[in-house]
């Protein structure tokens, strides 16, 4: 199988996407002329013309309300905000309109809508740039949240989300565009609420999604050397949850350890390590383990920003405390 | 208020729709005073030209959006009143199963794209509909009622903006009823003409009399023909004045009892009614039929709500996501 980037991924998933459904555009700042600030829209403009790839002016707010009113009537809008920090501009758009217009018109209207919000830290982008914040929307019914690590996943769940009648908020992990890996040439969706074991094991069972996975990997290779088997869950879609994954692996393993890059205070590995306690509880040896980050703003300096979130040592560290 | 150039079927046809919707409201009052109904009401009472002479200068085709306080605007484009209503007592045979209350109102088949609780919420949302207009070339406006609250949000300046630079056929109307809740437009903005506003963003603003419903008709077609013609956006001020308060039960303590008073004697079901009869339109008669008609759809329409049953209690859960998909209350 051929091998490209995650980045290229969402590309060819937009374009294709594009080509096979005309109701399908794009919108957001930098879109058109620019090809977007990660050049993942390079060319579109040129091959879709300017209704179906809208550069939009700095106006978050609006341009997310305006593309719920699009989808309201029937169009697929995908719209990128620039960094998923920029989210909380437009969050009466996401939170009060586009997941709830279904449920409160009692099912008159659907919103078709995804949006594309890349996250994540470890590009120096201080504070305002390098956040993981799906666990607001992983919190409002009527979204779903996916959270794809992998090239191969990235392009199938995207597919799948701009197919998708509902809502749907995407996080891309900023540090994971120039990532590789294999996606088939020919046409390929990963359905949305499906988890994926990415690494097989007996001992324990890492819980994890986005750019984590890699870092669970790395230390579930490591881990491997000093006889501990981990089992990788990469969860794919955070909203709806896929807990017959969680729990199969589980019943197997009866150590649990979930991980996330975002603040470990009210985030999404906490919703995780509640169902496995709820649900669950008899199969477990040990009580759950997070591994997140530190509840801090992102810093700047290098140096310290590398200290906020979790490396596959921290990972390595969590899998040890549970088999303890 | 003139009724020059508009024959006697249209200005009766405006009177009946502004009537129907001034007893619909005073009865959505009634009710709410007597606990039968739950929740906030607002009501539009002293508003009725703006809805009425907007949506009679738009196709059945066209959309809207509309406000918290958006029963007249849904009742003037077509909404029926018995599905109003019954959404209004939480019911099934509601327009949207009981789960959205009066102030979330919608009928996509006939262009009411739902009213909203969040203010200036409705006007990115028209500017999507306009753009998928446009994108799906379709002769189809949109128009946005919004009050002069939402003209100090950030979705007024930032969906104005879109809509003028990519020529948006969507229309902009604010019904400047003076209030935000308690606070005095003046209190909070500089200009004394919201529509001044479109200035700033190269389009046309009108301020016109929000009471008088032909006036609202003439500066809406004009604009719903220069949104066809690929004109772009047009912003509409009506001056109005709601008689009640923000919600039901509101005291009112912030407004002038001389200002109620003089808006009283503006209002704009009595005054068409006074200018039909004055210049021989129609006779008490055929008016007072008219509303013996309305009333007993009013009534008719209560009666259908109290008669619905309530949601099953199944559909708490239905509808999060939409009807094709699989998860339901997704885990």
């Amino acid at each position: 199988m051929r091998t490209i980037t995650y980045g290229q991924a969402i590309s060819e998933a937009l374009r294709e996407e594009m080509l096979r459904d005309r109701s399908v555009l794009i919108m957001g700042e930098d879109m058109g002329v620019l090809g977007s600030v990660f050049g993942l829209t390079k060319g579109f403009l040129e091959e879709f013309g300017p209704l179906r790839v809208i550069d939009t002016p700095i106006s978050e707010s609006s341009f997310t309300g305006m593309a719920v009113g699009a989808a309201m009537r029937g169009l697929r809008p995908v719209v990128e905000i620039m960094y998923v920090d920029f989210t909380p501009v437009c969050m009466d758009a996401i939170v009060n309109q586009a997941a709830k217009m279904c449920y409160m018109t009692g099912g008159q209207i659907s919103v078709p809508l995804v949006i594309r919000a890349p996250g994540g830290a470890g590009r120096r982008n201080a504070g305002q740039h390098s956040q993981s914040l799906e666990a607001l929307f992983t919190h409002i019914p009527g979204l779903k949240v996916i959270a794809p690590a992998t090239p191969y996943d990235a392009k199938g769940l995207l597919k799948s989300a701009i197919r998708d009648p509902d809502p749907v908020v995407c996080i891309e992990h900023k540090l994971l565009y120039a990532t590789r890996g294999e996606v088939p040439e020919e046409e390929h969706l990963v359905p949305l609420g499906k988890a994926e074991i990415k690494r097989k094991g007996r001992d324990v069972t890492v819980i994890c999604y986005s750019r984590q996975v890699l870092f669970a990997l790395e230390a579930a290779e490591e881990l491997s050397a000093e006889g501990i088997e981990a089992e990788i869950v990469d969860l794919r879609t955070l909203v709806p949850l896929d807990w017959a994954a969680i729990e199969s692996s589980v019943k197997k393993t009866h150590r649990v350890v979930v991980v996330q890059e975002a603040v470990k205070r009210g985030g999404y590995a906490a919703e995780i390590a509640a169902q496995v306690m709820e649900n669950a509880f008899d199969y477990l040896d040990a009580p759950v383990k997070r591994v997140a980050g530190l509840n801090v703003i992102p810093p700047f300096s290098p140096g310290l920003e590398d200290l906020i979130y979790p490396h596959k040592q921290d990972i390595m560290q969590g899998v040890r405390e549970v088999l303890r | 208020m003139k009724t020059g150039g508009y024959d006697r079927e249209t200005a009766v046809k405006f009177y009946r729709e502004m009537l129907r919707i001034r007893l619909f409201e005073m009865k959505a009052a009634e009710l709410f005073s007597r606990a039968l109904l739950a929740g906030n009401i607002h009501t539009c009472v002293g508003q009725e030209a703006v809805a009425v002479g907007a949506c009679q200068a738009l196709r059945p085709g066209d959309y809207i959006t509309a406000t918290h306080r958006g029963h007249g605007h849904c009742l003037a484009k077509g909404g029926d009143s018995r599905k109003m209503m019954a959404e209004l007592f939480g019911k099934s045979a509601g327009y949207c199963r009981g789960k959205g209350g009066s102030m979330h109102i919608a009928d996509v088949s006939l262009g009411i794209l739902g009213a909203n609780g969040i203010v200036g919420a409705g006007l990115p949302i028209a500017a999507g509909s306009a753009l998928a207009s446009k994108i799906m070339g379709k002769d189809e406006v949109t128009l946005a009622f919004f009050g002069d609250g939402a003209s100090n949000t950030g979705n007024f300046h930032e969906s104005l903006n879109m809509a003028s630079a990519w020529n948006l056929p969507v229309i902009y109307l604010c019904e400047n009823n003076r209030y935000g809740v308690s606070v005095c437009i003046e209190r909070v903005t500089r200009v004394s003409n919201l529509a001044e506003r479109a200035k700033a963003y190269g389009i046309p603003g009108v301020t016109i009399d929000g009471n008088d419903v032909f006036a609202v008709h003439e500066a809406v077609a004009e604009a719903a023909r220069r949104a066809r013609g690929g004109e772009g956006p047009t912003l509409i001020e009506a001056v109005t004045y709601r008689h009640r308060g923000h919600y039901e039960g509101d005291p009112q303590v912030y407004k002038p009892k001389e200002e109620i008073q003089e808006w009283k004697e503006r209002d704009p079901v009595a005054g068409l009614k006074r200018k039909i009869l004055e210049e021989g339109l129609a006779g008490d008669e055929e008016l007072g039929a008219i509303e013996n008609e309305l009333r007993l759809e009013i009534e008719e329409a209560v009666e259908f709500a109290m008669d619905s049953p309530y949601p099953d209690a199944a559909q708490v859960t239905a509808d999060v996501y939409s009807k094709d998909n699989e998860w339901g209350v997704a885990r």
